[in-house]
């Protein structure tokens, strides 16, 4: 999942500070799972923020609402619609993405991020989240027993350690294990550790903003 | 006689390493270059050792040069992507230098610049394979050089390796570095010897020439400090006794890295002393060692 | 300033602090009057939000009477509770609101007199902070 946290409340009250109508939009997707963006947290932010203008002796109002995937057009546009002139301001707590896609489908309205988007991640235990895919557009965990060295080792080498590791540990952190002997690991586990011999590898690193196209899933041309 | 040509001889080799400093500052490295000239075969030039940002180990190479060493000039991929990396191999041999180590590089946060964008786009194996193919008359796109370097490739290996995961992941990385071009490989610090003959039971197959790390024991605290933060490095405890008990620990330092030099002279094809600012004691390192 | 009597709102635990109250009431224990008790069937039930809600609509103060730590009927609902609080502290605190509006308590089902001193050790620590600032109209 994609993984956020959200900002700092000084950063977005700063942000909100010109308007009265805010719009708190969350996401279902990702970042509800890593509890940072999804219908709870978009009631404590809201509430939040209610609590802060009250203080301040300052109208405010907030439309609470919650989309399916915001990174998807289709589960937005209706929303946003249907509330166009509701609200002035869209506080956006999805992802990046999210927030992008709103802005792109509303080029009208002003869009805010909520939160930070750190990673694509897993979760290690309620709580505790963990980057685990780059998202290089070249996956080599087929031949790391599933542990990305371009994540996980500091240097994101595809070749084998650096000679830096210490008891296991990565040169950069104690509390990292270094990601080649975890995959030295688990191929001895899996009996493939004739992986480790395979030719040199080079990293051609994509260009960005990256883009995926499927002409078969594409709008079909007539006339 | 160029470091190749020791190399290609078969004689017992011995190289040395400066580290340039922060800053336009020579003098004193010149100087201690000066001192060890003519006892050994090459000066390794050190690539902002630690991650630490230095005077480039490129210039200093070339001022070796101009002294008559022969450098090895250290490269690694820590700050520079394929194209700075290929230009500035394509400008080390126009200075005049012929040897280049090729390191991944320890990662920035090591160094006084933490927040550095690691690159990394090349590592030790990677980067061999770029001076093969840079020696072939070829950059790495396939686009034909005009005019091409003949570097003499050599790569590191660290065989203080503390567990066997990382001993066998080593060993691998060394046969890929064989395979990448390697011509000969200088390796982490050896204190203990036992150890050391171990790993080299496992490499000799492999029929390229080792040269043996040793670094000047200064202290015990030293030795204390390698011991808790240098990956690789283990000083046996009676060793960093001998330096407690010594009165004169310049004369112990001497006495213990000659051992090192005469036992790793059985084993391997040469010793790579680091002095880190103690090149005067080289000579009397050697001495005692009867190189 | 002096007449202020707080409006305290206190999630109570079913097993404990509730059964507390209880035993307070039949014992014939005073305590102030200013609390509002919400019952839940563990404190492991208290969201943040519910918290914050309670703040918003005009309590001065919030606290959460969960079981003794080691004796939740439900093994750990108090203390993800005590986490929650500190964790709406810490949401206070950037809001500028007094983080001490909010407590935990941990006491038994035996323990009315607790359950009394609890409720007057709150009214005097909100009494001390003054109005909730969001709440300035209620006198």
């Amino acid at each position: 999942m994609i993984v956020g946290e959200r900002k700092p409340m000084e950063e977005l009250l700063g942000m909100i500070e010109d308007f009265e109508r805010i719009l708190v939009l969350g996401c279902k997707g990702c970042v509800t799972v890593c509890c940072a963006g999804g219908p709870k947290e978009v009631k404590t932010l809201s509430t939040l923020i209610r609590m802060d203008r009250k203080q301040k002796g300052r109208k405010v109002i907030t439309i609470e609402a919650s989309t399916e995937l915001q990174c998807e057009p289709e589960s937005i546009r209706p929303i946003l619609e249907k509330m166009a002139n509701q609200y002035d301001v869209v506080l956006s707590m999805a992802c990046g993405a999210g927030v992008q896609t709103v802005a792109k489908l509303f080029p009208d309205k002003l869009v805010l991020p909520a939160l930070n988007t750190n990673f694509t991640g897993i979760a290690e235990e309620h709580g505790v989240w963990t980057e685990a895919c780059l998202a290089c557009g070249d996956c080599v965990l087929g031949r790391t027993a599933g542990i990305c060295p371009v994540t996980l080792c500091a240097k994101g080498l595809l070749n084998g350690p650096c000679g830096g590791a210490s008891e296991g540990k990565c040169e950069v952190s104690k509390d990292q294990p270094c990601a080649w002997q975890e995959i030295y690991h688990a191929l001895k586990r899996l009996n493939r550790l004739h992986y480790l011999k395979q030719k040199p590898q080079v990293k051609d690193w994509p260009v960005h903003p990256g883009r995926v196209v499927r002409e078969d899933l594409r709008e079909v041309e007539t006339t | 006689m160029s470091f190749r040509e020791s190399l290609e001889s078969g004689k017992f080799l011995v190289t040395a390493e400066v580290g340039p400093g922060k800053g336009t500052d020579v003098e004193h490295l010149l100087k201690a270059a000066d001192i060890i000239k003519d006892r050994v075969d090459a000066i390794n030039v050190t690539d902002l050792q630690s991650s630490v940002m230095r005077l480039g180990s490129m210039a200093f190479s070339h001022l070796l040069t101009d002294m008559g060493i022969d450098p090895i000039f250290q490269m690694t991929g820590r700050d520079r992507n394929r194209l700075a990396l290929q230009s500035d191999l394509l400008s080390a041999w126009v200075l005049g230098i012929r040897n280049v180590l090729a390191l991944t590089g320890d990662h920035p946060t090591m160094g006084d610049h933490p927040h550095a964008k690691p690159v990394f786009d090349l590592d030790s194996v990677s980067l061999l394979e770029m001076i093969g193919k840079l020696n072939s008359g070829y950059d790495m796109a396939g686009n034909e050089l005009k005019g091409a370097p003949e570097f003499l490739p050599g790569a590191v290996v660290n065989p203080g390796a503390d567990n066997e995961a990382a001993l066998d992941l080593q060993i691998m990385k060394m046969e890929k570095k064989i395979e990448a071009g390697a011509k000969f490989f200088q390796t982490q610090a050896v204190y203990d010897i036992d150890l050391f003959e171990k790993f080299i039971r496992r490499v000799e197959g492999f029929k390229v020439p080792i040269i043996g790390g040793v670094i000047l024991l200064k202290s015990a605290g030293m030795a204390r400090f390698m011991n808790k933060n240098v990956a690789g490095v283990f000083v046996p405890i009676p060793l960093i006794k001998e330096m407690t008990d010594t009165k004169d620990k310049v004369k112990k330092s001497v006495e213990i890295a000659a051992r090192i030099v005469k036992r790793l002279k059985n084993l391997c094809q040469g010793v790579h002393i680091m002095a880190l600012g103690w090149e005067k004691m080289i000579p009397a390192v050697l001495d005692q060692a009867g190189i | 300033m002096d007449n202020f009597e707080p409006l305290i709102a206190v999630f109570s635990c079913h097993y404990c602090s509730y059964a507390a109250a209880d035993l307070a009431g039949s014992s014939r224990i005073q305590y102030p009057p200013n609390i509002r008790i919400i019952k839940v069937p563990c404190t492991g039930r208290v969201s943040v939000n519910h918290i914050l809600m309670a703040l918003e609509d005009g309590s001065d103060g919030v606290y959460v009477a969960g079981c003794l730590k080691g004796t939740c009927h439900f093994i750990r609902g108090n203390y993800k509770a005590e986490k929650r609080v500190q964790y709406v502290k810490d949401l206070l605190s950037e809001i500028n609101i007094e983080p001490e509006r909010v407590q935990m308590y941990f006491m038994s089902a035996a323990e009315g007199t607790k359950f009394a001193n609890v409720a007057l050790e709150m009214t005097e620590a909100i009494k001390k902070i003054g109005h909730s600032p969001l709440n300035k109209s209620r006198s």
